[in-house]
């Protein structure tokens, strides 16, 4: 039996190929709930709120410590909230999640301990988190090439009859990219459950999007896969992970890819490194300013009755004893081993490798193991 | 009896007989499926195995290359062939980033056995982009493995240590060498990857060698011990990742000469790393200058003059002439 000839959901037609006309979008600028359906469930809408609060304040704190010089360079996420954290929880904890450099707010809502999430931008190790435990590959800097990794792995556990679905995060810059085409077409020719979540912030680091695609929007290249397309208000927390969590959970099911542009904006530099005032203006992000997403599901979380004073100080309070535990735990030197440097490259260390650990450890005075 | 296999066919079984003891093992490229390969490598594997473990992909190497990954980072072990030599450049950037890193990356949490099987090397009268030698992209890059057999019986045996491995290995395949044939014992238990060969044992000088060169160094020996009475060690590596410094310095220590022969080009090339390890590690025992007999460095030439930039039997002879032989004789 080929794969791609399994039962499931049949396959998309063209009109589902392309996005609609306008993002979609449940609630409004002040908050209110415009969606045709009944909101998700009370509980899961105050736990976004409470993870963006998290997640906000960690950016915050990881942006203060590069600035500090603690981390080696920070690629924050402020205004991309509801993207990360909207996406992330529309997975399930068997699912796997294939993120990049600007994604750290994401690993933390995934339960990540947020300085295990810091170690690759503090320069200790390349990830410090366990991979398999949360099922969450290592943030790719290499643009795109995380794409095809989580095609590999869903079409893998799709190959051994394991419900799971792997989500890729992508930035607007990163769909130029020849590995997103190719995964995108592997993925639809063999209708791997995987989604590919475009976070368009609107720059690749100076390059606005203009001049990176001429298509009228990122989600309308699905049709050129045969895979369906969503077009969603990434600022709104509520849109992102209802549109995800149909993604997701239709490719379970073994309805195949689906390719999702939520539009957002990147309120801070591109990291520590970059000056965007060489490039952007101050009445642009002035208009950003006023569409935060944690402003915006705040408002509907009040207006429900979902969110009052004390809840709200609770979660500041939790996000600030996250912060402070970040800096605590960072003011620690990490504990490195240069010697640890020839344990991963192969299985086992090559004769070649095993001389020049004897050398680096008789120049640090120790006998190699 | 054991029986005569070509290499192709060597490779075929490696790949049959790994898919049959281990469902892991996945097959998939370019025209790999029903029509077996281009060079007909994988020909029967779909219609033996099914079309989930042997397939056809979307013809893109780099998405090949990638989803190799994943598939390996959920525990398949997939071989993915890459149709021709300079057909695999689309996936360097997952290879150099991604396969050889990934390991490393994760601090040895995710291992990735996957192997890159591709056809290599010139010799077959091939149009341009179909003949390259490209070693050194491959072996300059920690975190991989690199092997190329010049038998069928280490066709045979190295691609199944290859697949047995818990890294990566890019399994370079001489297309010149795919119709040669030789015993091939199949039951014989993988050797591990990072052994060189002794092909002819001498005492004059050594020739070290691999993949496509191996023929021509042993046709080299063999002329030169009729001709000129030289005994020339043949030294096949097999493996150029993990490198037999033990073989290849014992080999040098006694012979005290040593050229070195590939098809890539010289400059930076494998050989360079050779000759360098090899004067460091044998220079109170050498009698001459570490000598290359490579391709020329430049672009692989059309088909039609091909046969001026592969190494041959003369020019090997002329390097061994060259190596500073007492005025009394050639040898002793």
């Amino acid at each position: 039996m080929s794969v791609t000839s399994r039962p499931g959901p049949a396959p998309p037609g063209t009109h589902e190929m392309l996005p609609g006309a306008e993002p979609v979008r449940l609630l409004d600028a002040a908050g209110r709930w415009v969606g045709t359906g009944t909101p998700p469930d009370a509980g899961l809408r105050r736990e976004l709120y409470r993870r963006m609060v998290l997640g906000r304040q960690f950016d915050r704190q990881a942006t203060a410590l590069g600035k500090q010089g603690a981390l080696a360079v920070y690629p924050s996420s402020y205004g991309q909230e509801a993207c990360q954290i909207g996406a992330t929880m529309a997975l399930r904890e068997t699912d796997w999640l294939f993120p990049t450099y600007r994604d750290s707010v994401a690993l933390v809502a995934r339960g990540i301990d947020p300085f295990e999430v810091l170690t690759l931008m503090r320069g200790s190790w390349h990830c410090g988190y366990s991979v398999r435990r949360h099922r969450t590959a290592p943030q790719c800097t290499p643009l795109a090439t995380q794409c095809p990794h989580a095609v590999g792995l869903a079409h893998a556990a799709r190959l051994a009859g394991d419900d799971l679905v792997s989500l890729s995060f992508i930035g607007d810059g990163g769909t130029s990219e020849g590995d997103f085409h190719e995964a995108c077409n592997f993925a639809a020719v063999h209708r791997v459950p995987t989604v590919f979540l475009v976070q368009n912030n609107q720059y690749a680091i100076s390059v606005p999007l203009a001049a990176q695609t001429a298509a009228p929007t990122l989600a309308h290249k699905a049709i050129g896969y045969g895979m369906r397309a969503a077009l969603v208000d990434g600022n709104d927390a509520l849109a992102v992970y209802t549109t995800v969590t149909e993604a997701v959970e239709r490719a379970r099911a073994g309805g195949g890819p689906t390719l999702i542009e939520a539009l957002t904006y990147r309120m801070n530099p591109h990291t520590s490194a970059d000056d965007p005032t060489r490039y952007r203006s101050a009445e642009e992000v002035a208009v950003w300013s006023g569409r935060d997403p944690l402003d915006r599901l705040a408002a509907h979380l009040r207006a429900e009755g979902l969110l009052d004073d004390a809840t709200a100080a609770a979660y500041t309070a939790e996000a600030e004893a996250l912060a402070a535990g970040l800096r605590d735990r960072m003011r620690q030197p990490p504990a490195l081993d240069p010697l640890e440097l020839f344990d991963h490259v192969y299985a086992a260390p090559t004769p070649q490798l095993r001389e020049q650990a004897a050398e680096l450890a008789a120049r640090l005075g120790r006998h190699a193991s | 009896m054991t029986p005569q296999l070509a290499m192709a066919q060597a490779l075929n079984a490696a790949l049959s007989d790994a898919m049959r003891e281990d469902d892991r093992v996945l097959v998939y490229g370019e025209d790999v499926g029903p029509l077996g390969g281009v060079f007909r490598v994988t020909d029967g594997l779909a219609a033996a195995f099914g079309p989930q473990r042997c397939f056809d992909a979307p013809l893109a190497e780099a998405g090949i290359a990638g989803t190799a990954v994943g598939m390996a980072m959920y525990g398949l072990r997939p071989v993915i062939e890459m149709q021709f030599d300079a057909f695999a450049y689309p996936a360097f950037e997952q290879v150099v980033s991604h396969i050889a890193k990934l390991r490393n990356r994760t601090r040895g949490e995710l291992t990735l056995p996957l192997v890159i099987r591709i056809p290599y090397g010139g010799g077959i009268g091939a149009v341009e982009h179909h003949s390259d030698a490209s070693e050194a992209y491959y072996v300059h890059t920690p975190g991989l493995h690199v092997v190329a057999p010049a038998t069928a019986q280490d066709a045979y045996s190295l691609l199944r240590a290859a697949i047995a491995s818990d890294d990566p290995v890019v399994f370079l395949e001489p297309k010149r060498l795919y119709r040669h044939k030789g015993e091939v014992a199949r039951e014989r238990p993988a050797e591990p990857l990072g052994r060189a060969a002794v092909r002819r044992p001498g005492t004059s000088a050594t020739l070290i060698a691999y993949g496509p060169a191996v023929p021509v160094a042993l046709a080299a020996a063999e002329a030169a011990a009729d001709t000129e009475g030289w005994d020339l060690e043949v030294v096949d590596l097999r493996t150029l990742v993990p490198f037999d410094d033990e073989t290849v310095t014992a080999s040098v220590r006694r012979t005290g000469r040593a050229v070195v022969v590939h098809e890539a080009a010289g400059f930076a090339g494998f050989g360079a790393e050779i000759a360098a390890r090899v004067s460091q590690r044998c220079f109170h025992h050498l009698e001459a200058p570490v000598l290359r007999v490579t391709g020329l460095d430049l672009p692989y030439p059309p088909p039609l003059l091909e046969q001026h930039h592969l190494p041959d039997v003369p020019r090997v002879l002329e390097a061994v002439a060259a190596l500073q032989w007492p005025e009394t004789g050639s040898t002793s």
